[in-house]
């Protein structure tokens, strides 16, 4: 029993990083009906600054609020260069752009900062909670990731750019009939979203070591998260990020090596999602005849 | 009046007609130019490039089956690559193990990528949009670690085939053999795949796409349509994994990567993805793009390699072949001003008859 809670917490540690990432991905999904396959190398992108920030001697805080900034500055400067000329084109060519944007990062970190893993500090000191059954730095990425997702809540639910964003992202032809200016709301996000893949980034980092391929393996599971939620739910995003963490845990603890644990994950997920195919939380997407 | 409209329609349908006819045979020339051409390239270049081609025209029918699933009936893959290595395992373990001659594993291989399509479109019925892509990407997940764990695909090491020898007495080459061989696969691919778009199950396919609820309602059976639809695609990537084998000489789980399956599905958006044509262009582009990007760059060579994802789907977001096919045929237009100006003239001779006639019945 004792194991077994030792490893959903530690499950739901990593389920609440792949949690954020699956968040940005809902959040560019809801706006722009596009899956960012981009969104993990621009965050392995987005941890190699902070990288460079804490190697110069920069407080850790003080990088990683750095680091968002420029994240989110970052992404919304991608959706203006990159992403806004295939905005009306066939979704695929979106998809195969933010292929291409994948491949861009991950060969430009390779290329800044070589392929050499590296040691990533947490700010979170690694010592046992309550009789071992979690660590401090487990509970420090729940607790940061809790912070920012209650931080996103309030910004859509009580600010003005909240609910434009939310309107963008409804209906676009609508929204700008009442003056919202879609397009910006569009780079926001994009910025948001950025901005939270960083987070989850820096997270992340002191686990796997940072790499250019850190990312690639945490938005598989990102990804399945976000539909296990359902691709059109946040909220399931983040119950779906946590439970697709515990459920990786679980199976790699009890049923088999680490091989093909996520394998055995995706499979699970599948066949969840062949009985639930709009996700747990998500809506059936309906369309006027 | 109503007559005298219809005769006209009726006339200018059976001149174009004519032209088109006329137009097809120059067409069937052209492509048979084209096809005498093909067979002749490889006995013109280097070993290497003899080499390098006949991966293009691979992954052309792996691409072309990728474009009959999405481009025509809508449904998106990420998870090819895995069809293309069950049809690479299927050759490789009836050449390896049994001894099967190279070109007798194409039927099984095809067989092997029809069945497990229509097993795999089953629960895809189920799915749609992002939730499909989710599933084949699974697909292509497990596929090279499921290859590592049984010891008949040769596990980790994979299996090493012998490279076929040319039939005695042709005096060619083993490369410019193999060669010709793929290309005749690759042109009896095309054939195939459009006989089935232009015909009746092809019609299905794109109605289904265009609209699953109107063609429902006109009594296509969607599920089953579908299902096909799957089922043909992988077939005909299951076919280029055999061709691969073969080709290659060797299969490993590590061949078959997520990448792969991605470098289809980026093949396909360039060339075309509803188009046949840009199967082939997205060969080329899968096959040499990343080897002119590391001639550009040896530090960052798939920078190079995603900027012209970028690129080309900036300058054609449909595709080389989906955007230029139309400026072509507005070319074609333009070019044949005698068949087009012969046309419109004997359209408005025989216009002025019927009316003349229904004004007098009038009278």
């Amino acid at each position: 029993m004792h194991l077994f809670l030792q490893q959903v917490f530690s499950g739901l540690a990593s389920g609440a990083i792949y949690a954020s990432l699956a968040l940005a991905l809902v959040m560019i999904y809801r706006a722009t009906d596009l899956v960012n396959f981009a969104q993990g190398e621009m965050a392995m992108f987005s941890t190699y600054i902070a990288w460079m920030l804490v190697n110069a001697a920069v407080p850790f805080w003080a990088a990683f609020a750095l680091t968002l900034i420029v994240s989110f500055i970052g992404g919304m400067v991608i959706e203006r260069v990159v992403v806004r000329p295939v905005e009306n084109a066939p979704v695929l060519a979106a998809v195969v752009v933010t292929i291409g944007l994948l491949l861009i990062f991950n060969a430009l970190a390779g290329w800044l900062f070589t392929y050499t893993l590296q040691e990533f500090p947490s700010p979170f000191p690694d010592r046992p909670l309550f009789g071992a059954l979690m660590t401090t730095r487990d509970l420090g990425v729940i607790a940061v990731t809790l912070i920012m997702l209650a931080l996103l809540f309030a910004f859509f639910r009580f600010t003005a750019t909240g609910l434009a964003m939310r309107a963008a992202a409804q209906n676009p032809a609508s929204a700008r009939l009442c003056g919202i200016r879609v397009g910006r709301m569009l780079a926001i996000g994009w910025g948001l979203a950025a901005a939270i893949g960083a987070t989850a980034g820096i997270m992340v980092a002191p686990i796997l070591f940072l790499d250019p391929e850190m990312m690639s393996g945490v938005l598989l599971y990102a990804f399945t998260g976000a539909l296990l939620g359902g691709i059109t739910s946040p909220v399931g995003a983040v119950i779906g990020g946590l439970i697709v963490g515990v459920t990786e845990n679980l199976v790699g603890t009890y049923l088999i090596a680490s091989q093909l644990k996520l394998t055995v994950a995706l499979i699970l997920i599948v066949i969840v999602l062949a009985f639930r195919p709009n996700g747990l939380f998500g809506t059936a997407i309906v369309r006027r005849v | 009046m109503n007559d005298g409209t219809a005769a006209i329609a009726s006339e200018k349908l059976a001149v174009g007609g004519e032209a088109r006819l006329r137009i097809g045979a120059w067409r069937r020339f052209a492509i048979a130019a084209l096809i005498v051409l093909a067979a002749a390239l490889p006995f013109g270049l280097s070993n290497y490039q003899v080499f390098e081609l006949t991966q293009v025209m691979i992954y052309a029918i792996a691409v072309l089956g990728l474009n009959i699933l999405t481009g025509y009936n809508g449904q998106i893959s990420l998870g090819h690559g895995g069809f293309f290595a069950a049809g690479g395992y299927t050759a490789a373990v009836l050449m390896h193990r049994y001894g099967v001659p190279y070109w007798a594993t194409l039927p099984p291989a095809a067989l092997v990528g029809f069945a497990l399509g229509l097993l795999f479109g089953l629960p895809a019925l189920r799915f749609e949009g992002p939730y499909l892509a989710l599933v084949t990407l699974a697909m292509a997940v497990a596929t090279p670690q499921t290859l590592k764990y049984f010891s008949w695909t040769g596990g980790q090491q994979g299996l090493n085939l012998a490279k076929p020898a040319p039939p005695p007495g042709l005096g060619i080459d083993r490369d410019r053999w193999l060669y010709l061989f793929v290309l005749v696969i690759l042109l009896v691919a095309i054939r195939v795949a459009a006989n089935l778009l232009n015909g009746r199950t092809g019609r299905a396919w794109m109605a289904i796409r265009d609209h699953p609820i109107a063609a429902a309602a006109m009594g296509v059976d969607t599920p089953r349509y579908k299902t096909l639809a799957f089922g043909t695609s992988t077939l005909f990537t299951a076919v280029a994994g055999a061709l691969a084998a073969i080709v290659v000489g060797f299969v490993a789980p590590e061949s078959f990567s997520l990448f792969l399956s991605i470098s289809f599905l980026v093949g396909s958006a360039v060339g075309g993805i509803a188009t046949i044509g840009g199967a082939i262009v997205g060969g080329f582009f899968i096959e040499f793009v990343p080897n002119f990007a590391n001639d550009i760059s040896d530090a960052a060579p798939w920078a190079i390699y995603g900027l012209a994802m970028l690129l080309f789907m900036y300058a054609m977001p449909r595709g080389v072949v989906g955007s230029l096919g139309p400026l072509a045929a507005w070319l074609r237009g333009r070019l044949r001003p005698a068949v087009a100006a012969g046309e419109i003239s004997a359209a408005s001779n025989n216009a002025s008859s019927p009316q003349q006639t229904s004004q007098g019945r009038l009278e």
